[in-house]
C-alpha cells in the first residue's frame, strides 16, 4: 500500500508544543496519522493535543514505541534534534525546517553512519513538505485532501510543486501510494536514488513521478539507478528550464554551479535511460496517464 | 553571502595563511599613501568588486610608482567593472586595495567547496593555478587533485601532505603549504564558508608560499551564528531588488522578461517561469513568497514586482494547499487595490477553497484576468504582453 509510513506508524513530534508544531501535529491527527507523542525538552510530563509530551527522544521510545518522528525545530537546533532522533532509534526522521546550515547537515549525515545499516535512520528533508501515504498517515505540512489513493509514487524536493502534481493527478483521477518529499536544500537526508529503491520495491506502487530541479547531482544518481535497476515506469519533470547559471533560485540548493547541473542537462540524462519526460508542469498528470494507458 | 577579497585575506592570515601586505582605500589619495605605508618598488592596486574575472577586465594593475598608483586606483574609483562572470549589469568600484607586489616562482589553484555528492568539504587544488578551476577541468583535468575531508576528523596532516606532494611542490615548501591548506580548511569549518577559492596560491621567488588572490563565500543559513562574517557585508555589491526581497523575507532573483512572478514555493516558481518560457514568453523573475501566502507577503510582491520597469504583466500563481484560495484572493485584491497597480493581472489559483477564490477575484471589478491551469495562466499572459494591450475593463477604469 505504501513506503515508510502507514496508519498504524507510531508516530511522535519533536518540537510539538511550538506554534507550527501544534498546528501541523492536529492537521496529522485529524488525517488520521498514528501521533503517539511529542518531544520538547523540559515540558516533559505535559500533555498537547492530548499526547504525553517528553523530556528525551529516548523517554518517548521507550514510552510509547514510537518509529517514526516529526521534527518541527527552529533551523539552530534541529540538527541536533535529528540526531536526537537517530541516537533513540527512530526508524524514519522528517524534517520540514528550512534553513538549517549546511555544516551542520554535514555532521548529521556523519553522524548518522555511526549506527550500521539497517539500523541506521532514514531522514526525510530538511527543508521538504513531509510524507504522505494518502488515506492513511501523513508526517509534514501537505494538505492531504488533495492525494487520492492509488498506485503512484511521488517523489520530489519541492512542496507546492508536489502539490501541483497531485492536484493534477486527482483531476484524472490517478490516486498516489506514497507522496515524498526530500526537500531543497543541497545536503539532505534521502536522496531520489534512495527513494526510487523503496518504490522499486514495494508492490503497490505501479509507476513513480520524479520532479527535480536545477543544482546538485541527485538527478544524475537516480538516472544511473533507473537504468541499473528500475523495472517500475518513471515519470519526471526537472523545473528550473529558465534558471540563470550561479543565481540560487529560493531552495537553498537550487543552484547551477557545475556541469550536469542545470535542468535541460538533468532532462537529457533521464530521457536517454527511458523515463517519460513531462514536457511542460501543466502535463505532468496527463503524462503520468498517458504512461498508464501505455502499460495496461 | 560574498565578502571582498582583502576581507577574506583579514580573516584567513588569522588561520594562519601567508597573504602579502596590504591596505584598503576609498580614494586615490589614500591609495598612493596605503602603497608608501607598504613601501617596496611594486605595487598591485586591485578593485574590491564581488565577482571573478576582474583582471582581464581591468580591475588589477601592476604599478612600480606612487603616480600610478593614484592613475590606477583614480581610475577604477566609480567605474562600472563588467567581467565574464558579473553579468552585463557589472559592479561599481568603491574600494581598491593596494598590495606589496611579489616575485612569483610558481602559481597553484587551491579551492574548498562543500561537495554534494560525498556531503562533505572536498579540496580541490591543482599545479595550473592563475586559470579558472572551469578552465582547468576543460584544457587540463589531470592536473586536478581531489580529497574529500571526514568531518569527524577534519584535514588531517598527512592529507594535506599528500595534495602538497601531488602538486609537486619542493621540499622546502611543504610545511608552508601544509599550513595554508589546514588554515585555509579550519576557516571553513569555523566560519561556516560554503566555497574558499585561492587562485593563485603562488611560491615566491624568497621561497614562501602565500595567497596572492581570496575569494569566500558564506553559507546564509548559518550567518545568525556568524556576527563576525554579518558585519562583512557590502550591500553596494547586491543587487538592490534582490537585498530589499530577502530583507522583507521574500526570494527573488531579477531576470530579463518582462512577465512578472509572484509564486508561493521555489520549485513552483521554477515551474511557472519554465511555463512562460514554453508558452513564447520570458519571466522577468524568480520570485517565492513562501508557502503561506499572506496578504502582507502578497501586496509586498506586488510592490517589488512592479519595481522592474522592465515588467509589462504580472503572473499570480498560488497554490493553497494548508491556507485557502478565498483569503489569498483577498490579498491579491486588497495588493492591487493599495498599490494602485496599473499592469495586467493574470491569476491562477489553485487548491483549497478555489472556487470562492475565483468568485473572490472576478467580483472584485478589478481588471484581473483568472485562469485555471498553469498552462492557461502563461498562454495568457503571453498574449497580452505581445500584443501589448491593457486588458479593457482597466482602460475603462483609467
Amino acid at each position: 500500500m505504501s513506503i515508510l509510513i502507514n496508519k498504524t506508524t507510531p508516530m511522535i513530534v519533536q518540537g510539538i508544543t511550538g506554534r507550527i508544531g501544534q498546528f501541523h501535529t492536529r492537521e496529522m491527527i485529524e488525517y488520521g496519522t498514528n501521533v503517539v507523542g511529542g518531544v520538547v525538552p523540559g515540558r516533559g510530563g505535559e500533555t498537547a493535543m492530548g499526547k504525553p509530551v517528553f523530556n528525551t527522544v529516548k523517554e518517548a521510545v521507550a514510552a510509547t514505541g514510537a518509529t517514526a518522528s516529526l521534527v518541527v525545530v527552529p533551523p539552530p537546533f534541529a540538527a541536533d534534534s535529528i540526531m536526537e532522533a537517530a541516537d533513540a532509534g527512530i526508524d524514519m526522521c522528517v524534517s520540514i525546517t528550512d534553513g538549517i546550515p549546511a555544516q551542520d547537515m554535514m555532521r548529521v549525515k556523519r553522524f548518522m553512519r555511526r549506527y550500521r545499516e539497517g539500523k541506521r535512520m532514514r531522514l526525510l528533508g530538511p527543508n521538504c513538505a513531509g510524507i504522505i501515504t494518502p488515506g492513511e498517515a501523513l508526517a509534514g505540512i501537505m494538505p492531504g485532501h488533495i492525494y487520492l489513493p492509488g498506485s503512484i509514487g511521488v517523489v520530489g524536493r519541492s512542496g507546492t510543486l508536489g502539490y501541483e502534481a497531485a492536484a493534477q493527478m486527482k483531476e484524472l483521477g490517478i490516486g498516489v501510494s506514497t507522496s515524498v518529499g526530500i526537500g531543497g536544500d543541497p545536503i539532505n537526508g534521502s536522496s531520489f536514488r534512495d527513494i526510487l529503491e523503496l518504490f522499486e520495491r514495494d508492490d503497490d506502487t505501479s509507476a513513480v513521478v520524479l520532479i527535480g530541479e536545477i543544482g546538485g547531482p541527485q538527478e544524475a544518481e537516480a538516472a544511473e539507478f533507473i537504468r541499473d535497476h528500475m523495472t517500475k515506469p518513471v515519470i519526471a519533470y526537472v523545473a528550473g528550464l529558465t534558471a540563470p547559471k550561479g543565481k540560487r533560485m529560493g531552495h537553498a540548493g537550487a543552484i547551477i554551479s557545475a556541469f550536469g547541473e542545470s535542468a535541460p542537462e538533468k532532462v537529457e540524462l533521464l530521457r536517454e535511460v527511458g523515463v517519460a519526460i513531462v514536457p511542460n508542469p501543466s502535463e505532468i498528470g496527463a503524462t503520468v496517464h498517458s504512461v498508464q494507458g501505455k502499460a495496461a | 553571502m560574498d565578502i571582498h577579497e582583502y576581507q577574506a585575506k583579514d580573516l584567513l592570515r588569522d588561520f594562519g595563511v601567508k597573504v602579502p601586505s596590504g591596505g584598503l582605500a576609498y580614494s586615490p589619495e589614500q591609495a598612493t599613501y596605503r602603497a608608501h605605508e607598504i613601501g617596496g618598488d611594486k605595487w598591485v592596486v586591485k578593485a574590491q568588486v564581488h565577482t571573478g574575472g576582474r583582471g582581464k577586465a581591468g580591475g588589477v594593475k601592476v604599478c612600480s610608482n606612487e603616480h600610478e598608483v593614484f592613475d590606477a586606483a583614480d581610475e577604477m574609483f566609480g567605474s562600472k567593472l563588467v567581467t565574464h562572470q558579473s553579468g552585463p549589469a557589472g559592479k561599481i568600484v568603491y574600494r581598491v586595495y593596494i598590495e606589496s607586489g611579489v616575485e612569483i616562482d610558481r602559481e597553484l589553484y587551491l579551492g574548498f567547496v562543500l561537495d554534494r555528492s560525498s556531503e562533505r568539504i572536498m579540496v580541490v587544488a591543482s599545479s595550473s593555478g592563475g586559470m579558472e578551476i572551469e578552465e582547468i577541468a576543460r584544457d587540463q583535468p589531470d592536473t586536478i587533485i581531489r580529497s574529500v575531508v571526514d568531518p569527524a576528523v577534519g584535514l588531517t596532516e598527512f592529507q594535506a601532505r599528500e595534495i602538497v606532494f601531488r602538486l609537486g611542490l619542493d621540499a622546502s615548501h611543504v610545511q608552508g603549504a601544509v599550513t595554508t591548506i589546514r588554515g585555509c580548511y579550519r576557516a571553513f569549518r569555523d566560519l561556516d564558508a560554503t566555497m574558499v577559492e585561492i587562485n593563485p596560491l603562488v611560491v615566491t621567488s624568497d621561497n614562501s608560499v602565500m595567497a596572492l588572490d581570496a575569494k569566500m563565500e558564506f553559507d546564509d543559513n548559518a550567518l545568525f551564528r556568524r556576527q563576525q562574517i554579518m558585519e562583512l557585508r557590502d550591500k553596494s555589491q547586491e543587487d538592490l531588488r534582490e537585498t530589499k526581497a530577502a530583507d522583507q523575507g521574500l526570494s527573488y532573483v531579477g531576470l530579463d522578461g518582462n512577465i512578472g512572478c509572484i509564486v508561493n514555493g521555489a520549485g513552483l516558481a521554477m515551474a511557472t517561469m519554465d511555463m512562460i518560457k514554453l508558452a513564447g514568453g520570458e519571466p522577468a523573475n524568480f520570485l517565492d513568497i513562501g508557502g503561506g501566502a499572506s496578504p502582507e507577503r502578497v501586496a509586498k510582491a506586488f510592490n517589488l514586482v512592479r519595481s522592474d520597469d522592465k515588467v509589462s504583466a504580472i503572473l499570480v500563481n498560488i497554490f493553497a494547499g494548508i491556507n485557502r484560495c478565498d483569503w489569498v484572493a483577498e490579498g491579491v485584491v486588497q495588493a492591487i487595490q493599495s498599490t494602485s497597480l496599473d499592469l495586467p493581472v493574470i491569476v491562477r489559483l489553485a487548491g483549497t477553497n478555489v472556487e470562492k477564490g475565483m468568485q473572490i477575484l472576478e467580483n472584485s471589478g478589478l481588471p484581473i484576468a483568472t485562469a485555471a491551469t498553469l498552462a492557461e495562466a502563461a498562454e495568457k499572459s503571453v498574449q497580452i504582453c505581445k500584443a501589448g494591450h491593457v486588458p479593457s475593463k482597466l482602460a475603462a477604469a483609467s
